[in-house]
């Protein structure tokens, strides 16, 4: 035992070494076998693992500014929720449907604007659905092919024009001519119609809701009118061809043929073009006349959401004023969110459609 | 029988017809607006209107404060989002058949694509100037930048999306890292679609009014710090067609001429670069 001790004392000296080398052998031993395969037979490890590093790397890099895309619409959200906070507890659910809008007393109410972006949208659908639908028709099914490309570009150049553009010359040009004819001559005739007329009264501004729909109208167009010559086109040709084989009409295929097949398509498309109308905000600025009042008639000035936040955001005073107007703007947001997301579902029906029936 | 095929033929002529006229309306105004443009802006179109600032109502001036205060804007905005938009591309081309997360992105990214740009500027109101205190050309930049993204995203990812498996599984058949496929290989094969919606991205933050009303705002004076109120084209188009006084109108219009112009043009380039290189 002693000896044994006396082994151990001697040896004290010498573990650490021997450790060291105990401690390494294995190390060698597991690393040799797999250098040597490394070298006959295949690419070194080392470097696949530092590509794959590389590469996961690399997709999480990409996949954070996916998540920054989600960031970006959530942090709207919240920051709007957030600074309109003052002015829901202070008018509740009352803010949607009250008229008053008197930055003096403190009293707002968004009915106004609500009801202002609303009528202008729906004009703008009510004129600019059918020429968007008849544009589509003659670049899909008229227009001869070396025409069908300059004439959809010219068509998709007038969503390119800036929507400030839109607003002076519908201010500078169009409304004194609304004003000077258009207007007085549906005064004159639908005017005098009972019921609808209240709609046509009041003096011709020239400037008004009527004028902001219409120039809204030809802004929408190009939106619509190419999402509705997309899903044409999408049309397999068999099916046309076989109605022209039976002998119909070339409206008769569009009617029959093409519309049904492409309805999903062509409601996305209109629902597109709402959204877009819902927004715009320039254009309406110039034209709508920023009157906070109801009136029944669309030929009276008006205010509408985006506009009325174009006009006094800056110059808003008091927490309370600015809170309402960021809440009119949240209003907006959910409006044309609700109605791009079903714009967007319609398109993506029509899309998984197109797999399973051609 | 006769009067049923001739009514049917007549319903056909009168609604083509009616076609016709609607593709004539659109034109129309096409026409019309850009005939406006030219009427009223090229007698204001010359050389002070970039070598002059913006004038006080009733002397002489130009647009350069302006003009230098779009482009500073314009690109920084571009240089933001053009980065952000191309990797979340990549990300939902390359990345994005598996998982919840590039189906939510790709719908929430299309929505972004139209949502109505006053509510970027509140946003940016909101998180940067509200809480520096100061409207600034960077809140501006920003609001722009939010504008690109979308655009580049969605660019991005449909241009990605037309390149052939083959050519992917040639270079990962070479022993080449994915990242490097896809930088190297795929997204240099797509470039000049990449570079379509760049353009298309800055055509259209080049006209954007909204987003800068309460961003950078407006400044009567040259100045290139990015911190403080900027001028800008659209804001000062704005403010000098509402105004009054004739002489500012009449800058407005050359102003309104030479942005159309702009954008016109880049529209066009965009498309003419894009089929070009397509056809080879």
């Amino acid at each position: 035992m002693a000896r044994l001790a006396d082994d151990y004392a001697e040896g004290d000296v010498h573990t650490p070494v021997m450790q060291i080398i105990a401690s390494t052998i294995p190390v060698t031993i597991e690393l040799l076998p797999r250098t040597a395969s490394a070298v006959t037979s295949r690419m070194p490890k080392p470097k696949q693992r530092s590509t794959q590093f590389q590469d996961a790397l690399f997709r999480w890099f990409t996949r954070s500014f996916a998540f920054l895309v989600l960031a970006i619409l959530l942090g709207i959200i919240v920051s709007l929720i957030y600074g309109s906070l003052p002015a829901m507890q202070k008018f509740g659910f009352g803010f949607l449907v009250n008229a008053e809008w008197n930055p003096v007393t403190e009293k707002f109410g968004a009915l106004v604007p609500i009801v202002g972006t609303l009528v202008t949208s729906f004009i703008a659908l009510l004129i600019g659905v059918p020429v968007s639908f008849g544009i589509a028709l003659f670049l899909t099914e008229m227009s001869p092919l070396w025409l069908k490309r300059p004439l959809g570009t010219a068509i998709e150049l007038l969503a390119a024009i800036p929507s400030i553009i839109y607003g002076m010359w519908g201010l500078f040009v169009l409304a004194p001519l609304f004003a000077d004819y258009l207007q007085p001559w549906l005064i004159a005739t639908l005017g005098a119609v009972p019921l609808l007329g209240a709609m046509f009264k009041g003096p011709p501004q020239g400037i008004g809701v009527l004028t902001a729909g219409f120039v809204l109208a030809i802004m929408v167009i190009p939106f619509i009118a190419s999402v509705m010559r997309d899903v044409f086109e999408i049309v397999p040709p068999v099916l046309k061809e076989s109605a022209y084989g039976i002998g119909c009409t070339t409206w008769e295929v569009v009617r029959n043929v093409v519309l049904p097949y492409t309805k999903v398509g062509v409601i996305g498309g209109i629902m597109l073009g709402l959204g877009r109308a819902l927004g715009e905000t320039m254009a309406v600025t110039f034209l709508i006349g920023n009157a906070h009042r109801l009136t029944a008639s669309i030929l009276a000035p008006g205010n509408s959401i985006a506009s009325a936040l174009a006009n006094e955001f800056t110059e808003a005073v008091g927490d309370l004023y600015t809170s309402a107007l960021i809440e009119l703007g949240l209003i907006l947001f959910v409006i044309t969110f609700i109605v791009l997301g079903l714009a967007k579902l319609l398109l993506l029906q029509l899309a998984r459609g197109e797999g399973r029936k051609t | 029988m006769k009067s049923l095929y001739s009514r049917r033929l007549l319903v056909n002529r009168f609604n083509l017809a009616m076609s016709m006229m609607t593709m004539a309306f659109g034109l129309f105004f096409l026409l019309w607006i850009l005939y406006t443009l030219f009427a009223a802006g090229f007698q204001a179109f010359s050389i002070a209107l970039f070598t002059q600032m913006t004038p006080p109502p009733g002397s002489k001036g130009g647009l350069l404060n302006a003009v230098m205060g779009s482009l500073l804007m314009a690109t920084m905005g571009t240089l933001i989002g053009t980065p952000i938009g191309i990797f979340a591309g990549i990300y939902l081309a390359e990345y994005g058949n598996r998982g919840w997360l590039a189906p939510v992105t790709r719908f929430i990214n299309d929505i972004l694509l139209s949502a109505p740009s006053i509510v970027i500027g509140l946003f940016i109101y909101e998180i940067y100037v509200f809480q520096v205190g100061h409207f600034s050309a960077w809140a501006g930049s920003l609001a722009l930048a939010l504008i690109v993204i979308p655009v580049v995203v969605r660019t991005t990812e449909n241009m990605l999306r037309l390149v052939p498996d083959s050519l992917r599984e040639a270079a990962v058949a070479l022993g080449t890292p994915q990242w490097k496929m896809i930088l190297m290989v795929t997204l240099k094969a797509v470039r000049a679609g990449v570079i379509t919606g760049i353009l298309l991205a800055i055509a259209r933050i080049s006209g954007e009014t909204a987003p800068l009303l309460f961003t950078a705002l407006n400044n009567q004076f040259w100045t290139t710090n990015l911190n403080a109120p900027m001028s800008n084209l659209p804001v000062v188009i704005f403010q000098f067609a509402m105004s009054p006084y004739s002489d500012w109108q009449e800058l407005a219009w050359a102003g309104a001429l030479f942005i159309t112009l702009t954008v016109l043009v880049l529209n066009i380039v965009a498309r003419l670069f894009f089929r070009q290189t397509a056809a080879k």
